[in-house]
Parts: C-alpha cells; structure tokens; sequence
C-alpha cells in the first residue's frame, strides 16, 4: 500500500508518503494508523489522537472501518481548511 | 452542464472566470460568485496552502455534481489556489451560472460550505514569524450540516 501524509501528520512523521507492506493485521483504516503509532517517535505524536486525524482510501474519505486491500493508496491527515 | 475545476497557484481574474462561464450560453441568466480572501489585519503575514493533488479535483468536482443534482445550472467554476499567498490575496473563487437566482445564490453557498469541509487543503499561517497549522472550525462543519437532507 502507498500511505501518504498531509499538513502536520507529515511534518510529525518526516516523510510524505512511503510504502506499508499489506500484512493480514491490516485489515482496516484503523488498524494501520494503531500499526503506524506503534513505530513510537514522530508516528506516536502524529497518531496519538485519532480523533484529530482523518483519513482517505483511494482518494475517497473514509472512516477507520474502511477495509484496505494490497495496492490502496491510504492518506492520513488532519481535518480540512481550505476555502 | 459546464464545469471548470482548476487548483493552482496563479492569481485569477474574476471577471475573465465569469464572462467565460457564460460565454455562448443564452439560458444563463444569473451568476452567483464567491471570493475568498486571505484576511490580515491580526497579525497574519500570510498563508501556504497545502493540498492532496488527485483526491481534491475529485471531492470538488463531487460537490460541483451533487450541486448540478439538486439545483438546474448552467455551469460552475471552481478555482482554489495553493502554495504561499499574502494577506489580501485570493483564496478561491466559487462561480455558478444558472437561468434564475435563486439557484445560482443557493448553489454557489452550497459548493463553498461542501468544498470547506471536504476539499483536502491544509493552511498553514505565518504569523509573527512564527508557522502554524489553521484548525478546523466546527461552524463550518455546520454550515455544511444545514444542506442535508432530511
């Protein structure tokens, strides 16, 4: 899977996008950002409040229950302020 | 139905944006436009917008197809700009053509309320020489609220 970063979880996690291996423990949306929090440092601050992130698969909005397949492209960010 | 959606971070000209949407279209009889500004005057030296190429042409052009369902338009042009912009400079222009205002007016607020909360920007400020993240409003999370559905 390609996971990209936005605004401040990039800057937290120093990188913008790297490639995740789809292990069977990744079965949804949730449980890569629990997987990428356990890396510590920077993943630890960017995914220490889930509630201040959002995230999107294949470029559609989704919710931490979206499941994810071998080649999805996953993005996490924090809520939108453009406009 | 026409539809114009740019991300960019070249200024814009508003009128040039308006006489295209329109141009050769005889059942356009009204434009709706909104312009956002980037707003000083507390200390804001300016912006960098930040976005996720690909997924926000899609979420616009989502909302731009989910106006066209509710409201008979003519057209609709969606111009938001990234990169680094001053205080005064323009954000985004939301312009809708339809035969009659109301549903110029009404669609144009909806695009703007939707793209808001859903168009995957990011601001960063820079203030005092410092930089930091804009957080999200819950008011425009109800601004959007108030087009559902019931």
């Amino acid at each position: 899977m390609n996971v990209l970063y936005f605004a401040w979880v990039r800057q937290k996690v120093g990188r913008g996008e790297e490639v995740v291996e789809h292990l069977p423990a990744l079965r949804t949306v949730g449980d890569l950002a629990a997987y990428l929090r356990a890396r510590g440092g920077g993943y630890a601050e960017a995914f220490a409040d889930m509630s201040r992130l959002r995230a999107a698969v294949n470029q559609v909005h989704a919710g931490p229950d979206m499941t994810l397949a071998a080649g999805d492209e996953v993005a996490f960010f924090p809520p939108v302020t453009g406009g | 139905m026409r539809t114009n959606i740019h991300i960019q971070a070249e200024d814009f000209d508003v009128s040039d944006e308006i006489e295209a949407l329109v141009a050769d279209d005889p059942a356009a009889g009204a434009v709706a436009n909104f312009v956002g500004l980037v707003r000083g005057g507390d200390g804001l030296g300016a912006l960098t917008l930040e976005h996720y190429p690909g997924m926000t042409e899609r979420e616009i052009a989502k909302i731009v197809a989910e106006a066209a369902a509710r409201w008979q338009l003519c057209g609709v042009t969606v111009i938001h700009r990234v990169g680094r912009l001053e205080v005064g400079g323009r954000i985004v222009l939301v312009a809708v053509a339809a035969a009659h205002r109301g549903s110029a007016f009404e669609a144009c607020a909806f695009v703007m309320d939707y793209l808001k909360t859903r168009a995957p920007f990011w601001k960063r400020e820079e203030r005092d020489g410092k930089a930091q993240w804009v957080e999200s409003r819950t008011s425009d999370d109800a601004a959007a609220e108030r087009w559902r559905k019931t």
